[in-house]
């Protein structure tokens, strides 16, 4: 059984490097940020097959995570950091003249952790279903992992890559969406209505998990469930549900904090709700 | 002048076949793509050798160009095929961002480049393409002038580590480069030593400057012609030592005046050593139906505008 207490702590942390990065430099996306932080501290410290401390590109034998929704490179930056990619301390460059912590990821800083540049959104699942096809090509039976936008899905290119998986029987990919609700200019409702994502998987040949993406067993649970899920001929997506700005009292149910950083006094308000556990950088 | 001579016309889309279908057997790493267009691209033969290399897109170019730049972690090296228009504008950003800002190591393969197409019309007929691609940072633009270069470019783009533009043809023209030549990527190719003037030539309007050198030297002008295969990284020091002896440019290309090969060395002359130029292209305007030939005509790209473009360049001098 997992040490979901020790997720917590870490998960906390993580939130806590998310307001200060945003903060420090008043830019950046902490609302999606706060709201991964439990699923991307469980993938990485409970699920990934990795070796953080050797970071190689091709990945040959270790499982592979990919970040589509780029925006959230904060979230993605601290865990990365602090699962030993790179240094804790770096973080405090983030979105620095020079820094290799750019505003979205990016391979072209040499980032251990990054294997693509993401931002332009759309484009994580295509990429990742080309590393799956490596691997199968590789003989590598490690598995690829992806996080998209609820909002992210109103790409085309989404569609396309979700009807190439299912035509190409490609089965060693699990893909997650964060599915909070919200985008910049409001609910994805408003904005541009998915309807029913779970039909629209499906009918695109895909196996559905459908997850809670605030309760560490269950996200443990459910992403078994879809390992459980590969090697069968067919993609595997989770359908995670999550609160955008989750952590942080005044930046829950609210789109307003997709992108807008915190001021002073608010992050100290931010602070305040999430205790330093493992140490700040 | 040196004599250029062929025995057969071929398109240079077969080139990149047959380059292919031979990195097929040698290349294991190699893999290929195609958006719906294997028989135009002639991958045929590559496809039918290796289906388990061979990933059939749909017509999804998108999904296509970010594929291909997944699968180079894991070391495959991925020539994605597909009609030049779709290649490249309708991809521009996935090229941006998964390929040329990650510098992946993706081969983006694009043939019916150009007015060459034809019948199709102006949705087909790309005249920016080169514009597109040579405006990003990591990318290689390359575009061969017939058959056997463009075989020898793409048996050679396989074993460059890095994102490259390709981009070929579908008209059959004069096959006359050396077969198994040795490709250089940023090398140009001089066909042919002058004194009066530089003829920079790429892709299909190769065959036309030398025919245009043939019609000068007739005149008594000595013609200097060099084969621009490729686009970026430019072959600078040939340009320039071109120029400083002949004192007067003329570019050819089968592509927009914008962005295209003459304003590269244009550029690259302003900046260094200014001199007259002329500049034979299309200038701002789509392309339009009709035989391939007609078109090259009504859109002033032959031999015999590069000859009144020499002729007026050197009176510019």
């Amino acid at each position: 059984m997992a040490n979901t207490e020790n997720l917590h702590k870490i998960a906390t942390q993580v939130r806590r490097d998310i307001v200060r990065m945003v903060h420090q430099n008043a830019s950046g996306h902490p609302g999606g940020s706060l709201g991964c932080a439990d699923f991307l501290t469980t993938l990485y410290f409970e699920i990934l097959n990795h070796d953080s401390s050797n970071f190689d590109m091709d990945a040959k034998n270790q499982d592979v995570f990919f970040l589509s929704n780029g925006h959230i490179s904060p979230v993605w930056y601290s865990v990365l950091a602090r699962s030993g990619y790179f240094p804790v301390k770096e973080l405090s460059t983030f979105r620095n003249l020079d820094s290799r912590l750019q505003g979205h990821p990016t391979t072209a800083e040499g980032l251990e952790g990054i294997r693509i540049a993401s931002g332009s959104l759309g484009q994580g699942l295509s990429v990742a279903l080309g590393t799956a096809l490596a691997k199968k090509l590789n003989n590598d039976h490690s598995l690829v992992y992806t996080l998209h936008g609820d909002g992210e899905l109103q790409e085309g290119q989404v569609w396309e890559a979700a009807m190439f998986a299912s035509a190409r029987k490609i089965d060693n990919i699990i893909a997650t969406v964060d599915f909070n609700g919200m985008q910049i200019d409001g609910t994805t409702d408003d904005v541009m209505s998915l309807g029913n994502l779970k039909a629209k998987w499906e009918a695109f040949g895909w196996l559905v998990v459908e997850m809670d993406g605030h309760n560490f067993d269950e996200i443990i649970k459910k992403i078994k469930l879809a390992q459980s899920y590969t090697g069968k001929g067919k993609p595997v997506v989770i359908l995670m549900k999550t609160e955008m700005g989750a952590g942080v009292d005044y930046m829950m149910g609210t789109h307003k904090w997709h992108g807008n950083a915190p001021n002073d006094e608010q992050l100290a308000i931010a602070l305040n709700q999430l205790e330093e556990t493992i140490g700040d950088y | 002048m040196k004599e250029y001579t062929y025995t057969e016309t071929k398109d240079t889309r077969s080139g990149f076949g047959a380059g292919l279908h031979q990195l097929g057997k040698t290349n294991k790493n190699v893999v290929a793509m195609c958006a719906d267009l294997i028989g135009s691209l002639k991958m045929d033969n590559f496809v039918k050798e290796n289906p388990e290399r061979f990933f059939q897109a749909g017509i999804a170019e998108a999904n296509m160009t970010s594929v291909a730049a997944g699968l180079t972690i894991g070391g495959k090296i991925p020539f994605i095929g597909t009609f030049a228009a779709f290649a490249t504008g309708r991809v521009y950003d996935q090229i941006r961002q998964s390929v040329a800002y990650s510098n992946k190591n993706v081969k983006i393969c694009a043939s019916h480049a150009g007015l060459t197409l034809g019948e199709d019309g102006a949705t087909h007929q790309i005249l920016e393409d080169i514009g597109l691609m040579k405006m990003l940072p990591n990318m290689v633009v390359i575009n061969p002038c017939d058959y056997n270069q463009t075989k020898a470019a793409t048996l050679e783009i396989a074993d460059y580590v890095g994102p490259v533009y390709l981009r070929f043809g579908r008209p059959k023209v004069p096959n006359f480069t050396p077969e198994n030549q040795e490709f250089k990527i940023g090398e140009a190719v001089m066909l042919n030593k002058g004194t009066d003037v530089s003829i920079f030539a790429t892709g299909h309007l190769v065959w036309e400057a030398i025919k245009a050198g043939e019609t000068l030297e007739a005149k008594g002008i000595s013609a200097e012609i060099i084969n621009i295969h490729t686009i970026k990284p430019l072959d600078k020091k040939a340009i320039l030592d071109s120029v400083a002896k002949t004192g007067a440019v003329v570019t050819a290309e089968e592509h927009m005046l914008n962005g295209g090969l003459g304003d590269s060395i244009a550029q690259l002359l302003a900046l260094n050593n200014p001199k007259p130029i002329e500049m034979i292209g299309v200038d701002d305007e789509f392309g339009e139906s009709g035989h391939p030939e007609k078109l090259m005509i009504k859109y002033g790209l032959t031999a015999n505008n590069i000859v009144a473009a020499a002729e007026k360049v050197i009176s510019r001098k």
